[in-house]
């Protein structure tokens, strides 16, 4: 019994819970059962809130919150704020921090009546794509211990491929969310930028920055995203407009009738780089879209092969600029402070205590590229290539309704393998970072499997049509099904 | 080579960051090897393409002025390494003599 209510999707398990065929509590706790049975070997949770999962699952089971989602549990990312629940964002300088607010997603998804029930490791200030980085330790893929599970949000996709929530929150600057959904078998929205609120979400790059779903099935993950969307008037990029009907969108997919839609084939993704595999579960995704009706056009965006160089720029610049906060006066870790040294001493020794080596190498990136002298070579002609890649999505996105392509170039790599060429890793977001840099919608939705491991399908939307991307992922899920790990 | 040791170095004392000699060796290497990679934004001809900061062209985004709660000093406090009467305590930023 407990085992099928781990197994099953957030819209299942939120209507048994309204009709009261089970309560909001057995659900918590079938579900914190799990994680005390596999997370020792997966490590997807840096947290687990039990007694406060309990208490709101209780509240539900009273009948004190309702909602959409009431009574099903959440996993969160380390990197969003959680009011008195400690948040590390992967690093050792904010270890034991435990914020004095929530983020308004937070906010949005106690309204819904989600339990939170714990928070999911990442790669340190969301940089990497494999959880190599965090501080605490790697996550473990559930479909091989070996391998890693993506990354930055790889605790997040590994807690929900691993049945340990139905749900999580994920926040998405190059492909953090997709990527893991991709190599884990789940599915990974990012949401239009400025569609989800960054209030409460610990900034890496903020122009970049963008929270979203994490789950197993599309329509869950459009359920999570209708709840956390909107406005908010505490992040100023928020966008002023109605949220797109993400539900209806993926109900609509799920029937299977793609007729008259036009998918954009972009032809300077579909060769090189890509593993054999990955691209053999692509093609046949796409041969299953067109039966159900699509018409597939080769479109070009010629300066897509520029994206990761001009990302490596842009976020890097922007990250040396936020991570100025972490000085060891506010929050977090302070180190050296004998009372002899000085404050910028003080500082030094912190920062080198408290951030690892991906956070320091970007940092010092991201000052050497905004500095005097390569400004206008580095971030400034980065800003550039930005425009052009916006344009290349709008052109295109005046042929086609979306444009597709795997959602990463490999599948899940062993530990160890990237890390020794940091750039090496980067290529892992290669095929996710234009979306980022356009602003636009993309969701990774699992396709198949190569040499046993699951390949994701990545669907791209213009801005504020988030909607276009269910439909076509939940119509691939309808002909491609769910993926089950092996196991644990 | 596009990055030297020295640079690096004066970049991680720019970003208050006390690294040691060890990772200057590595950092160096690997900064060069990115740095190469990325420098490949020149060869886009953009001379009169404007740039893009944000992806959302909003401007000027200003809330009614009406007072909200906020945290209260205890609350905005209570992360702090070390706090004093209400205050977050540092250590000295002046020499003595001044």
């Amino acid at each position: 019994m407990t085992d099928d209510l781990t197994r099953m999707s957030a819209a299942e398990l939120a209507g048994k819970i309204k009709s009261r065929e089970v309560s909001a509590v057995e659900v918590t706790t079938a579900h914190l059962d799990r994680i005390a049975a596999v997370d020792e070997r997966v490590h997807a949770f840096l947290h687990v809130d039990r007694d406060g999962a309990l208490q709101a699952a209780e509240r539900v089971d009273r009948g004190e919150v309702t909602g959409p989602l009431a009574g099903v549990p959440v996993a969160i990312k380390d990197v969003i704020t959680t009011k008195g629940v400690p948040t590390t964002a992967g690093s050792k300088i904010l270890e034991g921090w435990k914020p004095p607010y929530d983020a308004t997603i937070v906010e949005r998804l106690r309204d819904a009546g989600t339990v939170m029930i714990g928070k999911t490791n990442m790669d340190e200030f969301a940089m990497g794509s494999s959880t190599e980085y965090s501080a605490y330790g790697a996550t473990k893929n559930p479909w091989d211990l070996e391998r890693i599970p993506g990354g930055s949000g790889g605790g997040s996709a590994a807690a929900v491929a691993a049945y340990e929530a139905p749900l999580a929150i994920g926040t998405d600057t190059g492909g953090s969310i997709r990527q893991p959904g991709a190599v884990t078998g789940t599915v990974g929205a990012k949401p239009t930028y400025g569609g989800t609120s960054r209030y409460g979400l610990i900034a890496f790059s903020s122009s970049l920055d963008t929270p979203g779903p994490v789950t197993r099935t599309v329509e869950d993950a459009a359920l999570l995203h209708s709840v956390i969307a909107g406005h908010d008037v505490r992040d100023s990029t928020s966008i002023p407009q109605p949220v797109p009907d993400v539900v209806g969108a993926a109900r609509l997919g799920a029937s299977g009738d793609l007729t008259g839609v036009k998918l954009g084939l972009v032809k300077e993704f579909a060769g090189d780089g890509s593993e054999p595999g990955v691209l053999a579960a692509f093609r046949d995704s796409l041969d299953k879209l067109v039966k159900l009706g699509a018409e597939v056009v080769e479109v070009s965006c010629p300066h897509f092969e520029y994206a990761l160089p001009a990302y490596y720029l842009i976020a890097p610049s922007e990250a040396s600029s936020n991570l100025a906060r972490f000085d060891g006066v506010r929050y977090g870790l302070r180190v050296g402070d004998d009372g002899n040294r000085s404050l910028e001493e003080v500082m030094s020794l912190t920062r080198e205590a408290g951030f690892g080596p991906e956070v320091k190498r970007r940092i010092i990136l991201g000052t050497y590229a905004l500095s005097s002298g390569y400004y206008d070579a580095y971030y400034g002609q980065a800003q550039k290539v930005r425009t052009l890649i916006t344009r290349d999505f709008q052109s295109a996105f005046e042929r086609v309704d979306v444009l597709v392509s795997p959602t990463t170039p490999f599948v899940a790599f062993p530990f160890g393998s990237r890390t020794s060429d940091p750039y090496q890793m980067y290529l892992a977001d290669l095929f996710t970072i234009p979306t980022n840099l356009y602003g636009g919608p993309g969701i990774s939705v699992p396709c198949g499997l190569a040499d046993g491991l699951p390949v994701g399908f990545q669907v791209m939307a213009p801005t504020m049509a988030d909607d276009r991307m269910y439909r076509v992922a939940a119509a691939l899920e309808s002909v491609v099904g769910t993926l089950t790990p092996p196991a644990l | 080579m596009t990055i030297s040791r020295e640079e690096v170095a004066h970049l991680a004392r720019l970003s208050r960051l006390a690294v040691t000699e060890q990772e200057l060796d590595r950092f160096a290497g690997q900064l060069d090897v990115i740095l190469q990679a990325v420098a490949r934004v020149g060869e886009v001809a953009a001379d009169d393409i404007p740039p893009t900061s944000h992806a959302v062209p909003l401007t000027n985004v200003y809330r009614d002025d009406v007072p909200t709660p906020c945290l209260t000093q205890e609350e905005a406090l209570s992360g702090a390494p070390d706090a004093f009467e209400g205050r977050f305590r540092v250590p000295r930023i002046l020499d003595e003599e001044d």
